[in-house]
C-alpha cells in the first residue's frame, strides 16, 4: 500500500519540477524572514529569483548544528511565535539544546510523512500500534504518534520504561505494530523471556526502528525474537523528526520524502556534491517547512543515495544505511552524546584530570555509557566513601548535561593511555 | 600515631605486584597491608618501614599514593583485649572509619582511623592503651 501515490510515485521529471518550485519559494521565504540567511545570501550575491530549478541548490550556503547553536534559541526560526504551535529540543554539545519550532502546517506535514512511512511498513487502520519512543522534547514519541493517528490506526502511547506493563499491553491488546529504538526492541524480547511470554503469545507483526544506528544482523535478531518484520525509520529533529525516510517491504534502502526534504550527499571535507552511489555526508534542505526552514543542513550522518525506481513502485530517491558520522557524536539510547559535552563537565570539576574515556557497551540489549576519569593525585584519599561521593557528584553532573545516566569509573592519575596524536576518547564496544 | 601509605589502584592484574616490587627494590619492609576494593578500583593501605621514602618512590613511579595518620594499638595477648580497646572509643562516641589487624612479635596490633583523631588520642592516653609509633614499630621488625 502507498499512502500518497501522487507524491510517492511521481515521475522524476515532475518531482524535480516540484522541488525546483518549492526550493525557490523556501529561499524567498528565508531571505525575507531569517536575517541569518539573508546576510549569507547577500554575501554570496544570491537573490531568491536566481534559484530557478532544483539544480541551483548547489549555489546555496550550508547550515550546521553550530549555526543553530549560535542562534539559540529562536534565531533561525522563520515563522512568528504566534504561528508556532509546538517546540521540540535536542541536545547540543555545549549544553544549549537545539530548539525546533513547528507551525500547525509543519505538524501536518510531519504526520503526513509519518503516515507514508507506516503505510509502507504495512500498517493499516486495523492495526493497534504502540509508540515506544520517548514522549517529550525528543521528537520520537509525538512524531510517530501523530502519524499513527493520521493513518487511523489505534495509537498506544507507551513511551519508554515500564517494560513489563508495556509487554502485558502488547499481549492483551493484541498490539500489532511498534515503533522504538532497535535496542529497546531487543530489550523487550529479553524481558518477554523473563516474564515467560512467548513469541506465540503476542501478535506483533510490524516494527519501525530508528533513532540509533543498527545493522542487518540486529534486524534479523529482532525479527526472529519478536516474530515481526522490522523496518528502518529515519529522521532528525532539526529537519522534522522521524518520518524523513522509510523502508518499504523491499527493505532495500529508505525512501526519502523528497517532496519535503531534499537530500544531497557531499564530501565532508571539500563540501562538493557527490553522485548517487557514493558515500558521503547526508545534507537536507527543507522544501516546505515554515517554523524552522533549513538550507542544506549538514546532518553529519554518512551514507549513500540510491537512484532508480523501487520494486514497490515508489520513485523517490533512497538512502542506504547510516554507516557512520562525520563528527564524533555517539547515539546512546537514542540520545545524541558528544564527547565534548563530557569534556566540559570534567574540565569544570577540579578533582579530575582533563583525561577521560567514554566506553559504550550494550548490556542486556541496552546501551550503557561508562565515563572513565582520572582522579588527581592531590585528591586521592584513603577513604572509600569520599571517593564514592566524588563518583556520585560527577555522575549527577553528567546526567544533567547529557540527559542520560552514565556510570563513572574513577581511575588513578596517569592510567589512561596518553597518545601522541588524536587521543582515543571513545571506545564503542557495541556491535553495530 | 603512625603514618600509613595509601595507594589508589586500578583493578588490573599486576598493579599490586608493581607496588610490592618497587618497595622491595628500595629495601622497604611491609609490616601490614590491607586492600579495600570496589568494582573498578581499590585502595591499598600499607604500614611499612620508612613510609615517607616509600611514598616518594611510588609517586615517582607515577602512582597515586599519599600518607595519612592512623592509630596503632598493641593488644595484650588474651581474649577480649580488642573489645576492651574499642569499647573505650565507642563509649566516647568516637567512630572507627576502618580497621585492620595483624600480629607482631606474638602480639595483636590494631590499625585504625577514627572520625575524631584528637579525641581518640586523648582516649588512648586516658586509658593507658599501648599506642605504637613509627620508632617502636621499626624496632620490633
Amino acid at each position: 500500500m502507498i499512502w500518497n501515490p501522487n507524491k510517492e510515485t511521481m515521475s522524476r521529471d515532475e518531482m524535480r519540477e516540484l522541488q525546483g518550485r518549492r526550493l525557490h519559494k523556501i529561499v524567498d521565504y528565508v531571505y525575507h524572514n531569517v536575517p541569518f540567511y539573508r546576510h549569507k545570501l547577500q554575501e554570496m550575491n544570491i537573490e531568491p529569483d536566481d534559484i530557478r530549478s532544483i539544480d541551483d541548490i548547489t549555489r546555496l550556503p550550508f547550515t550546521t548544528k553550530q549555526d543553530l547553536r549560535d542562534n539559540y534559541p529562536y534565531g533561525l526560526q522563520a515563522a512568528p511565535q504566534s504561528e508556532i504551535v509546538r517546540v521540540h529540543a535536542s541536545s547540543g554539545t555545549t549544553g544549549n539544546p537545539t530548539i525546533v519550532g513547528y507551525t500547525r502546517k509543519d505538524i501536518g506535514v510531519w504526520a503526513e510523512c509519518m503516515a507514508r512511512c507506516l503505510t509502507a511498513y504495512g500498517v493499516t487502520r486495523e492495526d493497534t500500534f504502540s509508540v515506544a519512543y520517548g514522549y517529550g522534547l525528543f521528537t520520537g514519541g509525538l512524531g510517530a504518534h501523530y502519524g499513527v493517528e493520521k493513518l487511523g490506526a489505534t495509537a498506544v502511547p507507551a513511551s519508554v520504561g515500564n517494560t513489563e506493563k508495556h509487554l502485558r499491553l502488547i499481549r492483551d491488546l493484541r498490539i500489532t505494530g511498534i515503533a522504538c529504538t532497535p535496542s529497546y526492541a531487543l530489550h523487550l524480547a529479553e524481558t518477554m523471556g523473563k516474564m515467560g511470554i512467548k513469541k506465540e503469545d503476542i501478535h506483533l507483526r510490524i516494527g519501525a526502528f530508528g533513532a540509533e544506528p543498527w545493522t542487518e544482523d540486529m534486524r534479523h535478531e529482532i525479527e526472529s525474537r519478536l516474530g515481526l518484520q522490522g523496518y528502518n525509520l529515519y529522521g532528525l529533529s532539526e529537519i522534522m523528526g522521524p518520518c524523513v525516510s522509510y523502508e518499504c517491504c523491499c527493505k532495500n534502502g529508505s525512501h526519502i520524502c523528497e517532496d519535503h526534504f531534499f537530500p544531497e550527499i557531499i564530501d565532508p571535507q571539500t563540501l562538493e556534491p557527490l553522485p548517487a552511489g557514493q558515500t558521503g555526508e547526508l545534507v537536507f534542505t527543507t522544501l516546505t517547512k515554515e517554523g524552522l526552514p533549513l538550507l542544506r543542513y549538514r546532518t553529519r550522518d554518512l551514507c549513500s543515495l540510491m537512484a532508480g525506481e523501487c520494486e514497490c513502485g515508489r520513485t523517490a530517491i533512497r538512502m542506504g544505511r547510516i554507516v557512520g558520522r562525520s563528527d564524533d557524536m555517539l547515539i546512546i539510547r537514542g540520545i545524541n552524546v558528544f564527547p565534548s559535552q563530557v569534556e566540559s563537565v570534567i574540565l569544570s570539576t577540579k578533582e579530575f584530570e582533563p583525561q577521560y574515556q567514554l566506553v559504550v557497551d550494550r548490556v542486556d540489549n541496552l546501551d550503557r555509557l561508562t565515563v572513565r576519569v582520572e582522579l588527581r593525585n592531590e585528591y586521592m584519599t584513603d577513604l572509600l566513601p569520599e571517593l564514592a561521593a566524588l563518583e556520585q557528584k560527577l555522575s549527577e553532573k553528567l546526567k544533567s548535561v547529557l540527559s542520560i545516566r552514565a556510570k563513572v569509573q574513577l581511575l588513578p592519575q596517569g592510567s589512561i593511555e596518553r597518545s601522541q596524536g588524536k587521543s582515543k576518547r571513545v571506545i564503542d564496544n557495541r556491535k553495530l | 600515631m603512625l603514618q600509613q601509605l595509601s595507594v589508589f589502584i586500578e583493578n588490573k592484574s599486576g598493579t599490586l605486584l608493581q607496588i610490592l616490587e618497587l618497595l622491595k627494590s628500595a629495601g622497604i619492609q611491609l609490616v601490614a597491608t590491607n586492600i579495600v576494593d570496589t568494582m573498578d578500583y581499590g585502595i591499598c593501605r600499607i604500614i611499612a618501614t620508612q613510609p615517607r621514602l616509600a611514598c616518594t618512590i611510588l609517586q615517582e613511579a607515577g602512582m597515586s599514593a599519599n600518607l595519612n595518620d592512623v592509630f596503632a594499638i598493641e593488644l595484650d595477648n588474651h581474649p577480649g583485649s580488642a573489645a576492651d580497646a574499642i569499647a573505650a572509643f565507642a563509649q566516647e562516641g568516637v567512630g572507627i572509619i576502618y580497621l585492620y589487624s595483624f600480629l607482631l612479635g606474638g602480639k595483636g596490633v590494631l590499625i585504625f582511623r577514627t572520625d575524631n583523631p584528637e579525641r581518640a588520642q586523648a582516649i588512648i592516653t586516658e586509658n593507658h592503651l599501648n599506642a605504637l609509633d613509627e620508632q617502636t614499630l621499626t624496632s620490633l621488625t
